[in-house]
């Protein structure tokens, strides 16, 4: 922590953005030098809403521990959840049935919509759009009513058991999904008239926050952001898990890694998620939703990893295992927490405007960076 | 490490038409966008005047369940305590005395039956859990207190209307009057 405001030897001026900041869309505290407006460094600090999920998974059994990932992330809770359950799955050979995978991969690209959607309106607000903000609420709560229907809550699904899904699909399910696509289809060109055929909003982020091919990987950035520096790096594709190895869809990549290239990169992954639910969304699969485990789960012996792609990039979960019923040692391998460390690198020389336009892009979510 | 190359999609980047580089038709057309959506349908419900029903799955406040007679179903055997990740509930069982079969449903009973709502992640899994069907997770939500004590949620707050003594109360509970 540093003084409210000071100077350092060379007359630069040294301030804090946060915990509590608007631009920061949650608690990161970013510890910034300036000289004039242009920015010289730009220091994260880490911990302020540290909950230690890691130790607390140690103590929980592997059934329980699914439900605290949801806290990471928070907006793509589902997928934290698919990561844990298929990581225990893994571990004991579990085979999940066809239409658990099914449903579990509509609901990822639901929830990877439902994130990006939050991301894009909270992003034109970083910019002084306020009303986006709004459009893009009215879609993202679609999606919400129709996770509230099925899985019973809004943001912190729950819905991933080791083997399946908890509850099975409701009879509106399919009609309602198919109500959605129809809306969103309608309302995304609003989406690119409202802000990205803007001359204001490409002035202000092409050629903005560079993060050129090389620094992306050895930043270990992923997702959306390295793929905006022409990383191929959509585990989807590389490391395919569930059924994703049987769908038709295009990983983006764009070459140009500023901030205006992230945005496209995003907003064109949405379209590319709802390909991938309308592709689903008409055979899903008769039959079990779960497959018969035991009430008390016990994983052998060993080290097991899974990673998979959430709205944000790379998730890895790790898990070292005693052969008994709770984790010794759990790590997460979390998107975000890469993804920033690689700010600095992006901003460095800008104006401080251009930092929350920057940073905006990253799609931060600070409980994932720090979990 | 087949598929690196697979149908990956570039991103199209067409340089701006004149019209689309003035800015003062930009700051028109996100106006009448904008403006356009005061003739539609307003998506907006106004909460707290007006309410959308939750789906039947709503994972909101516990309610703890009585059988038709009227008895509490809930036998304290514990598991919904074991279940429970963030360790929110706790409980004391006792033993059922002669003369109070029209209480409780079976021989044990919980005598101190706490939920404590700000612990509560709202999971679901002691729903999962209960082998009597004594705990479920009702449509109530968003409870507001001035004190952290009260959100210690004991037998009186989390058992439903007796349907025998108190049936008004019961279908308000329900959400059916
Ligand atoms: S809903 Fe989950 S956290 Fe809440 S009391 Fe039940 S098991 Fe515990
Ligand atoms: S609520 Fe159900 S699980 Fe919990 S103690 Fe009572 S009977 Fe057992």
């Amino acid at each position: 922590m540093v003084e409210e405001i000071g100077t350092n030897t060379e007359g630069d001026l040294i301030i804090n953005v946060g915990p509590q900041h608007p631009a920061t869309h949650g608690v990161l505290h970013l510890v910034l030098t300036l000289s004039g407006e242009t920015i010289k460094k730009v220091e994260p600090h880490l911990g302020y809403i540290h909950r230690s999920i890691e130790k607390m998974c140690e103590s929980l059994s592997y059934r329980q521990f699914i439900y605290v990932t949801s806290r990471m992330d928070y907006l793509s809770s589902h997928i934290n959840n698919h990561a844990c359950a298929l990581t225990v799955e893994k571990a004991m050979q579990i085979e999940v049935p066809q239409r658990a995978q099914y449903i579990r991969v509509i609901m990822d690209e639901l929830t990877r919509i439902a994130s990006h959607e939050l991301w894009w309106g909270a992003m034109a607000m970083d910019l002084g759009a306020f009303t986006p903000f709004f459009h893009a609420f009215r879609e993202r709560e679609t999606i919400t009513d129709i996770m509230e229907k099925t899985c019973g809550a809004r943001l912190t699904m729950n819905y991933m058991v080791p083997g399946g899904v908890m509850v099975d699909l409701h009879p509106d399910f399919q009609k309602d999904v198919k109500s959605f696509i129809q809306l969103y289809k309608s309302k995304f060109e609003e989406y690119n008239e409202l802000v990205t055929g803007n001359i204001i909003f490409q002035n202000r982020m092409k050629g903005i926050g560079i993060l050129s091919k090389e620094d992306a990987i050895s930043y270990g950035c992923s997702g959306p952001v390295a793929r905006a520096s022409g990383v191929h790096c959509d585990i989807r594709k590389l490391y395919p898990y569930e059924i994703y190895s049987q769908l038709e869809f295009d990983e983006i990549l764009d070459t140009a890694g500023d901030s205006f290239a992230r945005y496209m990169v995003r907003l064109k992954e949405m379209q590319q998620s709802i390909r991938i639910v309308e592709q689903l969304i008409d055979n899903i699969p008769e039959g079990e939703f779960q497959a018969k485990t035991k009430a008390v789960l016990k994983l052998p012996k060993g080290e097991f990893y899974q990673r998979v792609e959430t709205a944000r990039g790379e998730l890895g979960v790790y898990i070292v295992s005693e052969g008994g019923t709770t984790p010794y040692r759990i790590k997460f391998r979390s998107p975000g927490f890469s993804n920033l460390s690689a700010l600095e690198h992006m901003v460095k020389g800008l104006k401080i405007g251009d930092l929350v336009a920057a940073m905006g892009t990253l799609d931060l979510v600070i409980p994932d960076i720090d979990r | 490490m087949q598929a690196l190359t697979t149908r990956a999609k570039a991103v199209d980047r067409r340089p701006m038409t004149f019209l689309e580089r003035l800015y003062l038709w930009n700051i028109l057309k996100g106006m009448l966008i904008t403006f356009s959506h005061i003739f539609k349908k307003q998506p907006t419900i106004q909460y707290p005047e007006q309410k959308r029903p939750f789906s039947p799955v709503f994972r909101g406040l516990h309610v703890l369940n009585r059988d038709e007679e009227g008895r509490e179903r809930c036998t304290a055997c514990g598991l919904c305590a074991v279940a429970c990740p963030a360790e929110a509930i706790t409980m004391e069982a006792a033993e059922r005395l002669p003369g109070e079969e029209n209480l409780y449903r079976e021989e044990k009973y919980a005598a101190r039956y706490e939920i404590n709502m700000l612990r509560c992640i709202f999971c679901g899994l002691c729903e999962e859990a209960c082998p009597k069907d004594a705990i479920y997770l009702s449509e109530t939500f968003a409870p507001a207190s001035f004190t952290r004590q009260s959100f210690i949620y004991g037998k009186p707050d989390l058992l439903i209307p007796d349907p025998k003594t108190q049936p008004a109360e019961l279908a308000a509970a329900k959400g059916l009057s």
